[in-house]
């Protein structure tokens, strides 16, 4: 039977372009589907019907949810240009902080770029307070994986792998954020291995072809989420 | 310290702990179990766990692996003799994963939930909790194909994730009067949760509802006296 993949994702989602990234990498020919996330498709609604959310991959007609989920698939399924290691404790590795760039990472930075954004005028102080707390604790999260690089070129080692392919979220929508937003985040001076790292990860070409355009993207976010916290 | 000695770092009601436990068991690996008592956190948490400080941690070796599902997955892959854990099919795998999130971003925290609040607030969180154990028992019967677990003949990822909070679930029954496994909406996970507490690499370990009730009670207490946190 003629293979079939078909990817439901959103222009603009990191989920959704992990999932292409990954099929790019790995030079698997899929059809890709754009949803309107304010009207889902019935399709949607059919191949995810518990959390009815994108990206879902659908593989001759079966499908899987959940992006890091479907990596792993994908790395299975489809066994060239590997994504995950050998080495059982470097792929537990590999998973350990792809979960922490989604469980804490993302929405840290959120907080410190449009978190207490709209306050009363005397609510002000409050805010600013909070503010410079969750700058502090994205700091410290980025701090782990400026650790974690050491001095490879990628997280996955020599070649792009599974976790910088999570870290998508910091490559590349991070400086979006910041720019929409005007909070200084990823700093050269504090996290030179890690801005290193975001600069090849965008020349990738499996990569660079899944960039959703950045102005567009900013405008986007600044239009959803508001002019941001910067400090005025 | 031994080059493959294998340590745990744990505590007895916690559920996450006792997935950990479990597959050690099923792969007959040998290990020491280090009980923390968490006030304080120990030196060695806090050294093989700087990013959450949480328990459980696998210690192989010198190697610390966090974070429950991480460790499942790595006594899987590490201990190639013994019944595999994660099944065989990319497509199973794939959905014994999708549940497993499902259970611990949005199941069990509902639960969670459930448990610290009272009176009416308690109702829509018994209601997505029911809901949440129709899907399962759902998705029970497509994984288990008419076998006695959601990994089949034996024990896999899906019954280990789940199955631990098999003790916290009838905490929650206790406490709430809420039937979430039941003959009539449930048959099928009802028999699979009798199945599962009689395994042999569950029997042992699995902590006994009342002592978890006593612990639960005794925590609530504890949050009620302390000051709210920001």
């Amino acid at each position: 039977m003629a293979e079939e993949v078909l990817v439901f994702g959103a222009w603009g989602s990191p989920f959704s372009r992990r999932v292409e990234m990954a099929l790019k990498l790995k030079g698997i020919e899929y059809k890709f589907i754009e949803e309107d996330l304010t009207n889902k498709s019935p399709s949607l609604l059919k191949y995810n019907p518990v959390h009815k959310k994108i990206p879902v991959l659908v593989h001759n007609g079966k499908p899987v949810a959940e992006s890091l989920v479907i990596l792993e698939y994908i790395d299975e399924t489809w066994k060239d240009h590997p994504i995950l290691p050998k080495d059982p404790y470097e792929r537990a590795n590999a998973r350990f902080w792809a979960k922490f760039i989604d469980e804490k990472c993302l929405s840290a930075i959120f907080k410190a770029c449009w978190g207490a954004c709209w306050g009363e005028e005397k609510e002000h102080e409050k805010a600013e307070i909070e503010h410079e707390k969750a700058v502090k604790e994205v700091s410290e999260l980025l701090q782990f994986l400026e650790n974690e690089l050491k001095e490879k070129r990628y997280f996955g080692g020599e070649t792009v792998g599974l976790l910088d392919i999570a870290a998508n979220t910091i490559g590349y929508w991070l400086g979006v954020f910041e720019e929409a937003s005007g909070v200084e985040l990823l700093t050269r001076e504090k996290f030179p291995k890690l801005c290193n790292w975001a600069n090849e990860f965008v020349c990738v070409t499996a990569i660079k072809e899944n960039l959703p355009p950045r102005d567009k993207l900013i405008a986007y976010f600044r239009n959803r989420f508001g002019a941001g916290n910067a400090s005025k | 310290m031994a080059k493959n000695d294998v340590k745990l770092l744990g505590a007895w009601p916690s559920p996450f702990v006792l997935r950990a436990r479990v597959a050690l068991n099923i792969k007959s690996v040998k290990y020491e179990f280090l009980e923390e008592t968490m006030a304080p956190k120990s030196e060695l948490l806090l050294q093989s766990n700087p990013v959450y400080k949480k328990i459980p941690v696998l210690i192989h070796g010198d190697k610390p692996i966090c974070e429950s599902q991480v460790i499942v997955q790595y006594i899987d892959e590490a201990w190639t003799s013994g019944p595999s854990i994660l099944p065989s099919d990319p497509c199973d795998r794939a959905i014994h994963r999708f549940w497993a999130v499902y259970l611990d971003e949005t199941w069990f925290p509902t639960m969670k939930g459930l448990l610290a609040v009272q009176g009416e607030e308690r109702k829509p969180l018994m209601d997505q909790l029911s809901e949440g154990i129709v899907l399962l028992e759902e998705a029970f019967g497509k994984c288990s194909k008419g076998k006695a677990f959601f990994g089949g003949d034996g024990i896999g990822f899906l019954d280990i994730v789940f199955g631990c909070f098999l003790g916290w679930l009838r905490v929650s029954e206790k406490i709430t009067g809420l039937k979430l496994l039941d003959e009539a909406k449930t048959p099928r996970l009802v028999k699979w949760a009798e199945s599962f507490c009689a395994d042999a690499a569950v029997k042992g370990i699995m902590p006994e509802t009342n002592k978890l009730l006593e612990f639960a009670r005794a925590l609530a207490a504890k949050m009620r006296e302390a000051p709210p946190k920001n």
